[in-house]
């Protein structure tokens, strides 16, 4: 029982992990490099504007899509490793 | 054939096969009418989410704001995209793993406290219903433009298809006819891009367009949009906007506001396993983003058209962009598309300065030197998407795909948002409060009745359109923001958040945000009544009506934690159900109590 209660503990604190790692991804991506700190980025050009507004319009969107299939791959892992999947 | 001939034959086509789905699709239990039996395959289940999301405003609208507004506008891009992470991460398998059929209900549960599944059921209640009737008018839109019928018969036509597949099929009906109306939107809305796409930029695939270069003059595209709105007084298109924290705060409240959205949620309930749950989040994004990554291609590429087509001289090399605005081109040439939708009134002209040509330019520049009175070519954003075929000169038949798109992407939203309406009635009101000793057969007469009930409201409303109807995302994203979604994220990530600090922190962030929103756009929505104009001078740091359900959402996480961690632990058995639903082992299907 103990064990149990250890290991499901562990699966959690992993899972968190994980879960903090990929907003912060999420988080650069449309707050950061989209809007803040889009002027930084202003140096490097991409098709007649700057990275930044690529960020804004297309890239945030395919980062978000790499996201979820990332943190479902992971823990579809996690929950075999852990013994804790269907 | 004629025009009208091809849109009511790909209108009447894509209804037939609704309806043919229902029948097909009968609901024969509770569980069937809520959850669609609970055995939907994830990718089926992605492309319904995807449906389900996409809504009139998506299909219709959105382009045209992007088109308008250029950068700032990616707010929208990243805000209803960028929801989905968190729910994918937050949400959806948790809740997929409680397995109850609502979202009120998980509220209620976990915060042991049927005052709050009340909340809950107000919020869900208030929130859908300010969203379907702009998918209502949306309908109307494409049916008064395209089958030549007026707004009101389109949308009593449009009220009985619904009616047929969501009363008689519940989740199960609208789960299948949502898969066939995202084919339909996905394919009316690439094909005219695809063709635009390759007239302008030679490159077929409109994303990549975006950043390609403009074949008639050989620049990038975007740099050929910055001049040519430049040279009629407008800010460039990809210009950086200078409030960046009403920006930031605009996003994280349709991000988290779109988390929150019951009839989105509810989705995620029809999956087998938890797995389905996470893998179905990842499909419905990528079929979403196709449209989303689509839109801001057409948004650029329809505003280039547009001005191109005012001013003919500034489509090819440009060595004088002032001679090029010189030379409008007279009203008596305009060209087709420009007269049919005059007749909608969603186009109107004015000649301000008698000229008898058409000054099309940023209102609030002084263009007197050119002997320009003010702008003289009123276009609506709404339509932008719906004459692009026209405008690029493409066949008849894709005119009517996207007649056909359009009304697939209101209608599966407004089954979608009906849904969960009559749910919250029938499940969280009648036998979560009512009458919990209801049969199963009585539960589903009840549900049928509260969903043709809640069509019957959203037609009328359709119809008769209160004066708020164009403020619904500020209402519908503000509650989803501030008062479900961290209900529901706190019930899963803290053990320690108890009823009465639940109830505080929505109540706090809904109160905080609706007067918020009350004080700027008018008590209850009700002209003049507003106590500040709604302008960025009067905005508290600038941040305004619609950005301040992230603020609202704040607001409800700091209150509840500091009420629940001055009152009692919530008892051993709803700590041991938040344990329970952390983990993916031994989650059946969605079940009734």
């Amino acid at each position: 029982m103990a064990d149990d209660k250890s290991n499901a503990a562990a699966y959690w604190k992993a899972n968190l992990r994980l879960i903090t790692g990929c907003l912060i991804v999420w988080a650069l991506a449309s707050y950061g490099c989209a809007i803040l700190l889009r002027p930084l980025l202003a140096g490097i050009s991409v098709g007649g504007t700057d990275l930044g507004f690529w960020f804004a319009q297309q890239g945030s969107i395919l980062i978000f899509i790499g996201l979820i299939f990332f943190y479902a791959w992971k823990m579809n892992r996690l929950d075999k490793q852990f013994g804790l999947g269907e | 054939m004629s025009q009208f001939a091809i849109n009511v034959l790909f209108v009447g086509g894509s209804f037939a096969i609704y309806i043919g789905i229902a029948i097909w699709a009968k609901a024969g239990s509770t569980k069937d009418f809520y959850v669609a039996g609970g055995g939907v395959h994830p990718i089926t289940n992605g492309m319904a989410i995807g449906a389900d999301w996409m809504s009139a405003a998506s299909f219709i609208s959105m382009a045209g704001i992007i088109a308008s507004a250029g950068y700032g506008a990616s707010t929208f891009l990243m805000g209803w995209t960028g929801g989905y992470v968190l729910l994918a991460l937050l949400l959806a398998p948790y809740l997929r793993k409680f397995g109850k059929f609502t979202v009120p209900e998980f509220i209620g549960d976990r915060f042991y406290s049927k005052s709050a599944r009340m909340v809950a059921v107000v919020c869900l209640i208030v929130a859908s219903l300010t969203y379907v009737i702009g998918q209502m008018a949306g309908a109307g839109v494409a049916f008064s433009r395209f089958l030549e019928v007026d707004a009101t018969t389109g949308l009593i036509i449009a009220a009985i298809v619904v009616f047929f597949y969501s009363v008689l099929g519940g989740m199960k009906g609208i789960t299948y006819t949502q898969v066939a109306q995202y084919i339909v939107l996905i394919i009316a809305y690439t094909i005219p891009a695809v063709f635009i796409s390759l007239q302008l930029t030679d490159n077929p695939i409109p994303p990549l367009g975006l950043f390609s270069d403009h074949s008639a003059s050989g620049e990038p595209l975007l740099s050929k949009l910055n001049e040519v709105v430049t040279a009629l007084g407008f800010n460039e298109y990809t210009a950086m906007v200078d409030n960046k924290l009403n920006m930031v705060l605009f996003t994280l409240s349709l991000m988290i506001g779109t988390a929150g959205l019951p009839h989105v949620i509810m989705r995620f309930f029809t999956v087998p396993k938890v797995s389905d749950a996470r893998w179905s989040a990842g499909w419905a994004l990528v079929f979403i983003g196709l449209l989303y990554l689509t839109a801001p291609a057409v948004a650029s590429m329809a505003r280039l058209n547009l001005v191109t087509t005012i001013y003919p001289d500034m489509a090819g090399q440009v060595e004088n962009y002032e001679d090029a605005a010189a030379n409008p081109i007279a009203y008596a040439d305009r060209p087709d598309w420009i007269r049919t939708w005059e007749e909608t009134g969603l186009i109107s002209f004015e000649d301000k300065n008698n000229d008898g040509n058409i000054q099309l330019y940023n209102d609030t520049a002084d263009f007197s030197n050119r002997g320009w009175q003010g702008n003289e070519l009123e276009v609506s954003n709404d339509i932008l998407v719906l004459a692009n075929p026209e405008i690029a000169n493409l066949p008849g038949w894709v005119v009517g795909l996207i007649a056909a798109g359009g009304l697939a992407a209101a209608l599966s939203t407004a089954a979608g948002l009906l849904l969960a309406i009559s749910s919250a009635i029938s499940h969280d009101l009648i036998k979560g409060a009512i009458n919990p000793k209801i049969t199963e057969k009585g539960e589903l007469r009840a549900a049928r009745i509260s969903m043709s009930v809640a069509i019957v409201v959203a037609t009328y409303l359709g119809v008769n359109p209160p004066g708020f109807a164009a403020q619904v995302v500020a209402l519908a994203f503000g509650i989803a923001a501030a008062s479900l979604f961290p209900a529901l994220m706190m019930g899963i990530f803290s053990k320690r958040i108890n009823n009465k600090g639940a109830i505080s922190g929505m109540l706090t962030g809904l109160i905080f945000t609706l007067v918020y929103i009350f004080v700027y756009k008018g008590w209850f929505f009700i002209p003049d009544t507003n106590n500040l104009p709604d302008t960025e001078a009067n905005w508290v740091l600038g941040i305004s009506p619609l950005s301040i359900g992230a603020v609202g959402a704040i607001l409800n996480f700091v209150v509840a934690y500091v009420v629940s961690s001055v009152s009692e632990e919530p008892p051993q058995e709803i700590q041991d159900l938040v344990e329970s639903v952390r983990y993916p082992k031994g989650a059946g299907i969605a079940i009734d109590h």
